[in-house]
């Protein structure tokens, strides 16, 4: 079959862009992006963008992205799966390249979500919550990730500090990150300390929400530039599950199916374990999503998640670092983008260009995005 | 646009109509058609008591736009007795009552948002309270 490589890379800094637009946000990363990849044209752009037709009054990006890029005519979509947008839309570009439909695809995922209030990005982001039987209570993201949370201490016994670790660690992995929009550690007082926000999910518990744009160049390696020295990282799994959209529909609550069963499969295709990777790069939108996505991937026990954030096990000189680029509580969530940008930095820890955050010797690496309460799940396995 | 929107669920909001599977005989809510225990077509309709227990909560301080006249309010999972679970605002909590998982709670009509819809139609649907001990 067909390898799958990766030939470029590209990011902007994520935080409050207040005086760039999303177009010029991402041609920024498309820029940097096909820069990496020594000049490589893509005949195909594929977008993760979640919430332009609600915050920008602006739909098919494809046209405006490519266009406004330096490559008009091209093919050109956008994804969507809500918080994964950017995922699925690597996983688009891989199945494209790996049909050779597409000899070269680039994956952008941009999100501008800063210029409105924060009240009317969180109703925004309540198009992932299903309109029908659950906005109608008032549910949000957010308050999903609290009723799973109050739900996670009733059922087991998640230690009152439980939860903070996971906070705690994104925060000190984004600190050496020139591109996170967090970069001082936090104590865990100022942890103790923070305000409630839906209980039992305090201000720490939450990954803020913020503006960015990621790229990757996907392609053939026959077709990487001549000369380009290092080894390419190769995409080697891939997949994409869904779950039911609501959380009361969930035949177990705590179980991120989607996210267990795309993990199994991702590993399958390379003929691996989940502990056979050198870092797990997870979707921590939320402290709880860290815990149950670690439990759903098999590295704990359920219930039992929280204890891996004991001992430095998840830190990036323990046994299995995750977030470690700072995650999404620590870089910042630009929502759709949220997956490209974690492409980005696992290939950044796999040729050893994470700087002071690298994993020395890191040859593998899980990635996982969500939409919603894990209501998409999709997983990459990337490898050099 | 909305209107039809709202009209079309009246009476899942109103009633708690959802269905019976004919073939598993579980109940369903919301009703969808197919079965998601068997896979068969269900189709029969089902009202529930609207007696049921909180499976989980959240209380939240920052409401989105429609809701802020509840903020600070509670939502919870509400496992009716019949079997499924669904998502409701809780109301008529006294001053001091404790929220907790296992609550026994019972079906009310209320106003859901507090500006209606784009059409400005006020939205009725079921919210939840504690049962009177
Ligand atoms: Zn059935």
């Amino acid at each position: 079959m067909t390898e799958v490589v990766i030939a470029g890379i590209g990011q902007t800094p994520v935080g409050e862009h207040m005086e760039v637009s999303l177009r010029t946000l991402a041609a920024r990363a498309i820029q940097a992006a096909r820069a990496d990849a020594g000049g490589l044209r893509p005949q195909a752009m594929y977008i993760g963008n979640f919430l332009a037709s609600v915050l920008s009054g602006q739909s098919n990006l494809g046209a405006l992205f490519t266009s406004n890029s330096g490559l008009e005519g091209i093919e050109g979509v956008t994804v969507e799966a809500a918080g994964a947008s950017g995922a699925a839309a690597f996983r688009m570009a891989y199945l494209a390249v790996l049909s050779g439909f597409v000899d070269t695809a680039i994956v952008v995922g941009a999100e501008k979500c800063t210029d409105v209030t924060s009240q009317d990005l969180e109703t925004a982001m309540m198009q992932s919550v299903e309109y029908d039987y659950e906005v109608s209570g008032g549910l949000t993201l957010t308050a999903q990730a609290a009723l799973l949370t109050q739900r996670y201490m009733h059922e087991y016994d998640l230690p009152q500090d439980g939860l903070a670790e996971f906070s705690l660690l994104a925060h000190a992995n984004a600190v050496h990150n020139p591109n996170a929009m967090y970069r001082r550690a936090i104590s865990p007082a100022v942890y103790q300390r923070a305000g409630m926000v839906s209980t039992p999910l305090n201000m720490f518990d939450v990954a803020p929400y913020a503006d960015g744009a990621a790229a990757v160049i996907l392609t053939r390696p026959g077709l990487l530039p001549k000369g380009a020295a290092r080894r390419p990282v190769r995409v080697v799994g891939s997949s994409l599950i869904t779950d039911s959209l609501a959380l009361h529909d969930r035949h177990d609550l705590l179980a991120f199916r989607a996210a267990e069963l795309s993990v199994e499969r991702a590993c399958r295709q390379t003929g691996i374990l989940p502990g056979d990777v050198d870092f797990f790069e997870l979707f921590d939108a939320f402290t709880i999503y860290a815990l149950l996505s670690l439990e759903a991937a098999g590295f704990a026990r359920h219930g039992e998640g929280w204890k891996l954030g004991r001992n430095g096990k998840l830190a990036l000189d323990g046994e299995l670092p995750i977030s470690v680029m700072g995650g999404l509580k620590g870089r910042g969530r630009p929502v759709g983008a949220t997956g490209v940008y974690q492409i980005v930095e696992a290939v950044q820890q796999l040729r050893g260009q994470a700087g002071e955050n690298q994993i020395p010797g890191a040859r593998r690496a899980l990635v996982q995005a969500l939409g919603g309460a894990a209501s998409t799940a999709v997983t990459h396995v990337l490898s050099v | 646009m909305e209107n039809p929107r709202h009209w079309r669920l009246k009476k899942q909001r109103y009633g708690l109509v959802g269905e019976e599977c004919p073939h598993c005989h579980e109940k369903l809510f919301p009703p969808r058609d197919v079965c998601p225990h068997c896979g068969g077509e269900a189709k029969e309709e089902f009202t529930f008591s609207g007696q049921g227990e909180v499976y989980s909560f959240t209380t939240m301080y920052s409401a989105p736009a429609g809701y802020e006249e509840y903020a600070p309010y509670t939502v919870a999972l509400v496992k009716l007795e019949e079997g499924p679970v669904l998502t409701a605002q809780l109301t008529d909590l006294g001053d001091d009552e404790e929220v907790e998982i296992g609550m026994p709670v019972e079906m009310v009509t209320r106003r859901l948002r507090s500006d209606g819809d784009d059409s400005g139609i006020l939205i009725y649907g079921y919210k939840f309270r504690p049962v009177m001990k």
